[in-house]
């Protein structure tokens, strides 16, 4: 019990249960799209699909991203709505803020969205659904951006410091 | 026939399902960019647990359903294409972390901050819309 006592507080200082209660969540939803639809739900394939209303790049108007096109917008919905609920119904509805400079949110966002789609997959792609699939190309993804990103956030705040 | 054609029913399901997962990610405060590079740094392990607890529920639904199902439940048909490996999912993904790493932003986050109503993430939002536009303007397949 002196583990639990003091290993989780170490590893969790804000607690556990609402990472875990919110992980199983968001696998619900993931669930439910694959039960109901047959779909698997990553979330950086719509900001290429979308780019296919708007665009006639042969890239854009591939096959992959014209059937799926409807869905994924929708699906991309949901998620503000449940965003959305979340906020007035547990949060109390005031607006969240961040502490972290636009630079650092649009280049990092810039690479985020250039980089999950070159490497078809993000931290739902190949985070949550590759890894539930059993998928080793999804495992050698999650550990290179976890590198990468690791390296990049401790270099910031050492920078900064 | 579009196995990804959306019905009427398949609209609310899709819309239900993203609910339920921009719901955890605000749950979790994977919405907030400041937990997400605490993790990074080393500071707070929760994002194991969210990764975690939502691969456990995909593996479940992705070895499951197929087994016990001849087809989904509103019809069409069970849609998982193998991962591939190349160089391109090495580079992208390495790319991709820089910018998480940067940011404490994903993709999932960048939407629900719409819900949210976090504007600073919002610069995040437009930062993923564009690099996805550059990496198909430049794509070669």
């Amino acid at each position: 019990m002196i583990l639990i006592d003091t290993l989780l507080p170490s590893l969790f200082p804000f607690g556990w249960q609402h990472y875990l209660l919110g992980g199983l969540s968001l696998g619900a939803g993931v669930a439910l799209l694959y039960l109901f639809n047959g779909w698997v739900g990553g979330m950086s394939s719509v900001f290429s699909s979308t780019w296919s209303f708007v665009s006639h790049k042969a890239f854009f108007q591939q096959a992959r991203f014209l059937n799926s096109r409807h869905w994924r917008l929708v699906y991309a919905l949901g998620v503000v709505l449940g965003a959305l609920v979340w906020r007035f119904a547990l949060n109390g509805g005031e607006a969240q803020t961040t502490s972290v400079p636009a630079w650092q949110l649009l280049i990092g966002g810039f690479l985020v969205g250039y980089g999950a789609r070159l490497g078809n997959g993000c931290t739902s792609g190949h985070g949550i659904c590759g890894l539930g699939a059993l998928q080793l190309p999804s495992l050698w993804a999650v550990l290179t951006f976890m590198a990468t990103a690791f390296m990049t956030a401790n270099l910031m705040a050492w920078s900064l410091a | 026939m579009n196995p990804h054609a959306l019905s009427l029913p398949k609209a609310v399901v899709t819309l239900l399902a993203g609910a339920l997962f921009g719901f955890g990610l605000s749950l979790a405060t994977m919405v907030s960019p400041e937990v997400v590079l605490g993790f990074l740094r080393g500071q707070d392990w929760g994002l194991m647990l969210v990764m975690g607890g939502g691969a456990g529920m995909a593996l479940m639904a992705y070895r499951g359903f197929p087994r016990w199902l001849a087809r989904p439940l509103l019809g069409g048909q069970f849609l998982l294409q193998p991962a591939l490996w190349s160089r391109k999912t090495l580079i992208g993904s390495a790319i991709f972390g820089v910018g998480w790493g940067l940011s404490g932003v994903c993709p999932g986050p960048a939407l629900a901050a719409l819900g949210t109503g976090n504007s600073g993430v919002g610069w995040a939002l437009g930062g993923m819309v564009l690099g996805a536009l550059a990496h198909g303007l430049t794509a070669k397949d």
